[in-house]
């Protein structure tokens, strides 16, 4: 049953995290919390022409949370904001459980483990919701850490 | 505190705990097919069936409100409630049974005084001492009656060495314009038991009262406030055997004489006309609406049941697993324990970290092993600032637990590790 959850690729993301540390130019930054647990993830990205160039990551917390990060930095890079958002939507339902795969994911595919661990799905969003919320502030000009409460 | 003292007296008898394990229908059950180890005790223990047979018993055959009625199941209903009243005073040693109150628990007993009392006595200048580990349900209605007041609400740092209660640094802290002293008596993190006759000692000096937070303590160890001293006391049903949705304030009978209602409707009134209301005595002055009759007597219940086996019994046994957890943990390398080692000074909540897993990630192995711990900041966010730490693992002992369940907690820990190694 463990092993749905922490499947090898996610063991793997969270002891070699993949882009950690903070983006060269920093045209995003986007900060989320998880005060039930402690989660603290810091994103940065640079964004060229609104393609995203790089995503970086920062922060501390349990291996879903930080490997779910991680993966999100490979995920995102290349894309348009728009993209972006669009993928946004799409991993979050799909960790949710509302949504079912219908194209390559890659890595993200192995953190759908957590649908059924509910209480650990906060946990694989912390991120992509305070991406989310970085990139919704950005076009209103409002500048608020997401909170998972 | 000087049950510690006793724990050396032979002549307490051990808990048959063999016995007391099949008192309890959940522990005869398996979670993901392993036997249970249930060792979330500080967030609400299990009950026995001599608790749930009350309950049951009570709905099925002798339900009616309370207070209100002339016939027959009336007038049983509100003998067995105010029963249960007088078995928690006595339980608790104070001095008339109208001294405790019926809350919905811990959280509502504090509420209860810092409003009632806070209200009727804060003032601009004044000063409320809590300190750095209290569990939120201290720390957040002293905020709340502090900003309608103008009264000033100041903190007991803890000891930087062993993060116990620095007394002489509460000493120093207290003027005349200190009014109430509320402490944990035992910490839901760290254990850490709180000398109650010192803080009560200080405190008559001053002129303050004090409020101990017993969620963890009246549970788990002898309490009796006529000897402590203190003024108001809070505990919960939950943690102690009993059903959720039912707990406690104790309060000293002339405090409580001149505090205002807490809430207003049916019960805690004399005489009403439209335009004003007359107080019910004590104390029905706080407990206004339909209460909850079967937590009051189902808490009866559990009181009745730890009475049975000794609160002395209860601490030799919280005593005996606290000596025994502390050597176990401390074998494993990557634990840190947090909170005192000397089991005399501590109750059985362990928080404890592990050098290359998360809490949760803990925790959640430790689950599929059918060891239930919590892992998070346990309401307690002060605390785990000042510890450093974002959150911990806790693992928290009860009177059914046993040395061979702390084996398997520890063994689960090491599998842990090495699954996160892997
Ligand atoms: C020390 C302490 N105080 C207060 C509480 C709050 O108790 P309750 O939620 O039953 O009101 C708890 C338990 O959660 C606790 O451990």
């Amino acid at each position: 049953m463990l092993d749905e959850l922490y499947k090898e690729i996610i063991l793997d993301h969270y002891k070699s995290p993949r882009n950690r540390g903070k983006a060269s130019k920093v045209d995003f930054h986007a900060h989320g919390v998880n005060p039930l647990c402690g989660d603290d993830i810091e994103l940065t990205l640079t964004v060229d022409r609104d393609i995203i160039e790089e995503v970086k990551f920062d922060g501390h917390g349990c291996s879903i949370s930080q490997a779910s990060a991680s993966i999100l930095t490979e995920t995102l890079v290349g894309l348009t904001l728009d993209q972006a958002h669009t993928k946004i939507e799409h991993v979050k339902s799909l960790f949710k459980g509302n949504d079912i795969v219908t194209e390559d994911l890659g890595d993200i595919e192995a953190l759908q483990g957590v649908r059924k661990f509910p209480v650990r799905i906060k946990c694989a969003t912390l991120a992509w919701n305070a991406l989310q919320l970085s990139l919704q502030n950005s076009a209103t000009g409002q500048s608020t850490a997401y909170s998972d409460e | 505190m000087d049950s510690h003292k006793s724990i050396q007296n032979l002549s307490i008898p051990e808990l048959d705990v063999d016995a007391v394990r099949k008192d309890f229908p959940i522990l005869q059950t398996t979670i993901h097919d392993k036997p249970l180890i249930y060792l979330d005790n500080a967030a609400s223990s299990q009950k026995p069936e001599f608790v749930i047979k009350t309950i049951n018993n009570y709905y099925s055959y002798e339900h009616s409100n309370v207070h209100r009625g002339i016939h027959h199941l009336s007038q049983q209903a509100t003998q067995q409630y105010e029963q249960a009243r007088e078995k928690v005073a006595n339980f608790i040693g104070a001095n008339h049974s109208h001294e405790i109150i019926w809350t919905r628990g811990t959280t509502e007993a504090i509420n209860l005084v810092a409003y009632s009392w806070g209200q009727n006595n804060l003032k601009q200048g004044d000063v409320i001492i809590i300190s750095t580990c209290e569990h939120h349900s201290n720390i957040v209605p002293w905020q709340l009656i502090c900003e309608l007041t103008g009264a000033t609400l100041r903190h007991l740092p803890l000891d930087s060495h062993d993060k116990s209660f620095n007394l002489n640094k509460l000493a120093e802290m207290l003027t005349p314009n200190t009014r109430m002293i509320a402490l944990t008596h035992m910490s839901n993190v760290l254990g850490t038991i709180t000398d109650l006759s010192k803080v009560v000692e200080l405190a008559r000096h001053n002129g303050s009262l004090v409020l101990a937070d017993g969620a963890q303590s009246v549970p788990h160890i002898p309490v009796n406030v006529a000897e402590l001293g203190i003024d108001f006391l809070a505990f919960s049903g939950h943690k102690m055997l009993g059903p959720t949705g039912i707990g406690c304030l104790y309060g000293r009978e002339e405090l409580l004489e001149d505090m205002p209602p807490y809430q207003g409707g049916g019960d805690m009134i004399e005489t009403v006309t439209m335009s004003q209301s007359t107080w019910n005595q004590l104390p029905y002055k706080f407990e206004a609406g339909t209460p909850n009759i079967a937590g009051a007597i189902g808490l009866g219940a559990a009181v009745d049941y730890l009475e049975h086996l000794g609160m002395e019994s209860v601490r030799a046994h919280s005593h005996k697993l606290n000596s025994y957890a502390i050597s176990a943990l401390s074998e494993i390398d990557q634990i840190s324990i947090y909170g005192p080692r000397n089991p005399s000074v501590r109750g059985g909540v362990f928080s404890f970290n592990h050098a290359d897993i998360h809490p949760h990630d803990l925790g959640q192995v430790l689950d599929s092993k059918g060891v239930a711990i919590r892992a998070g900041h346990h309401c307690a966010q002060p605390l785990m600032a000042e510890l450093g730490v974002g959150s911990t693992a806790r693992a928290s002992f009860y009177i059914y637990n046993t040395q061979s369940e702390i084996d398997e907690l520890c063994a689960a820990i090491k599998s842990a590790g090495e699954f996160f190694s892997k």
